[in-house]
């Protein structure tokens, strides 16, 4: 037998995946298996063993060489020890992750505590939400008189949550659909916090 | 205050009582937290470690409720002070073999602990005994809301908590139950429970947790999931579960007391005869010999004021506590098992022999089903 790859040293690495419900075997030998760097097999089996078996290949759903822009850790270093390397590994790896997270847990939505710091602003989003519905359909039905109460309660709302978010020192939200009712004193370009 | 001082004294969650505490020995609820922009542990650089470690020390032992706790780095713990810890159940595997970068903060009672850089930056639990994981989550929850104040976790608008793990991402929260089930194991229906409650996302593990070996018939049922329920759902989900098994194993019992009561009798005295006359025991067999004598307290056998000696025995019989008074080098396996031997012996000597000859006809389990039929 000899390496699929070379053809002409002895396997020493045998790789078998199923992709798509085909199962494939690749028999590398082990210069080969270095160069396409499967030359760590036990880095496959952890991600299956900690997470889950077939998360490994959830992992592979990520574009090919992602790496998390904040930590520098790579979508090889995650199927070999099956861990994260910081919080915004989940935005890098989100791809592979929501099926994982789907199959491993009862829903892909936190439901559960939030910190009281973001509750507020949280409820404050769903209710945000709320108004623009109303909002929307209000003016499908031309019922414009409702229609400008409740844009100015989504810019109270709105400004509240800006000058949260100041304090906290993130960026300010920028505002995109007020365009349809300008009012006199606010360009629709002005942020809500500016409005006297 | 001192590590020694600290576990000179039992902890609150075994020498303590709860509702059901002869069968669920210990509830535990741990939580998982990250800092905010800041490299997970596995991840991190030595020195970040370290500052997270200094950052989170100095909030978590502020905290009102840590007054006068016990805070150390893992580096200046002794091999055999940090397994001490485990056995308790205050610190995990993985915490126990971390060195520069992590450490341990724990109040008194021995009923709040906090690891820091452990898989997580912090990993809190609380622990209690008997079934009341409702009461131990307020507990660690009212910590976790104080250490909101002065730190900022890691949270996603819709992942929740994140954590280094994904199986932990959402709550970040294991609660868990350790259950003392001898009836379900001699019954040989242990394995049916195990399977059934792992189909529904619940786990059941040994001892000491993941990978670990279930001794003395001891078992802990947690929370598998994570993500897309609530904490109170999850533990009203897991109580739930956990009063289930508690009757099966109370019918248990009375099945065998009804259809195999020379079995039973016959177990629980041979492991007090053994227990009183060995002179070599390992851990695993006197574990397993300690059940049948726990069970002996909850069928009225034994006097009931010996129950504390005996749970006692179950902590103190394990490698390190055995080791722990000692101030020699670390002892061989085999002067372990005569120095185990040796204690129970000691402690059992003050227990009287069980009653065998009277088969209780009440006790402890209020069975309610009477209804399975002989077996050929």
């Amino acid at each position: 037998m000899f390496c699929d790859v070379c053809k002409s040293k002895e396997p020493t690495v045998f790789l078998t995946q199923i992709v798509e419900g085909k199962m494939q075997k690749v028999n590398l030998c082990e210069s080969c298996s270095k160069e396409k760097g499967v030359n760590d097999p036990t880095g496959f089996a952890l991600a299956d063993l900690l997470l889950g078996l077939g998360a490994a290949q959830e992992i592979e759903k990520n574009p090919v060489g992602v790496r998390c822009q904040v930590c520098g850790f790579s979508q090889t270093d995650f199927k070999k020890t099956g861990r994260l390397g910081c919080s915004s590994c989940y935005d890098a790896f989100a791809e592979g992750l929501s099926g994982m997270l789907k199959n491993m847990h009862r829903g892909n939505i936190h439901t559960g505590k939030v910190p009281e710091k973001l509750a507020a602003a949280r409820l404050r989003k769903e209710e945000l939400n709320l108004l623009q519905t109303s909002l929307d359909k209000a003016v499908i039905d031309e019922r414009f008189e409702e229609a400008a109460n409740l844009r100015d309660k989504i810019r109270r709302l709105e400004s509240e949550d800006a000058s949260e978010r100041v304090n906290q020192g993130g960026e300010v939200a920028s505002v995109g659909r007020m365009e349809l009712f300008p009012a006199e004193e606010t360009s629709p370009t002005k942020k809500p916090s500016q409005k006297p | 205050m001192k590590l020694s001082r600290i576990i000179a004294n039992t902890g609150e969650w075994l020498s303590g009582s709860g509702p059901h505490d002869e069968i669920v020995v210990s509830s535990r609820v741990r939580l998982a937290r990250n800092l905010k922009g800041k490299p997970f542990p596995g991840w991190a650089k030595k020195a970040e470690r370290v500052m997270v470690l200094e950052e989170i020390r100095s909030a978590v032992e502020q905290l009102p409720e840590m007054k006068g706790s016990f805070s150390e780095k893992l580096e200046d713990l002794s091999p055999l002070e940090k397994q001490v810890l485990m056995e308790r159940h205050l610190i995990s595997r993985e915490h126990a073999a971390k060195g520069v970068g992590s450490a341990v903060v724990m109040n008194t009672a021995q009923t709040l602990s906090f690891m820091i850089n452990e898989e997580d930056h912090l990993r809190m639990q609380a622990i209690r005994a008997g079934l009341q994981l409702d009461e131990v989550f307020a507990m660690i929850n009212q910590a976790d809301s104080e250490l909101e104040d002065s730190l900022e976790f890691a949270f996603h608008n819709e992942l929740g908590y994140l954590t280094a793990c994904p199986t932990n991402v959402g709550t970040g929260m294991r609660a868990s139950a350790m259950l003392h089930l001898p009836g379900l194991v001699m019954s040989e229906q242990v394995n049916k429970i195990v399977n059934s409650v792992n189909k529904i996302g619940l786990a059941v593990r040994g001892l000491h947790g993941e990978g670990t070996e279930a001794m003395g018939n001891l078992f802990q049922v947690s929370n598998q999931t994570t993500l897309g329920e609530s904490e109170a759902e999850i533990i009203g989900r897991l109580n739930k579960v956990i009063c289930q098994i508690l009757e099966h194993e109370q019918n248990a019992r009375q099945i065998l007391l009804q259809q195999r009561a020379e079995t039973l009798l016959d177990q629980i005295g041979r492991a007090y005869g053994i227990l009183c006359h060995a002179h070599s025991i390992s851990t695993k067999e006197a574990l397993n010999l300690l059940s049948f004598i726990k069970m002996g307290i909850d069928l009225g056998l034994f006097p009931s004021k010996s129950r504390l000696q005996v749970d006692e025995l179950f902590i103190e019989t394990q490698p390190a506590h055995l080791q722990k008074g000692l101030q020699v080098a670390k002892l061989v396996a085999d002067e372990r098992d005569s120095l185990r031997a040796a204690l129970i012996r000691a402690k059992l000597k003050k227990m009287p022999e069980p009653e065998i000859g009277k088969i209780p006809t009440t006790g402890t389990t209020g069975s309610k089903t009477m209804t399975s039929s002989e077996e050929s």
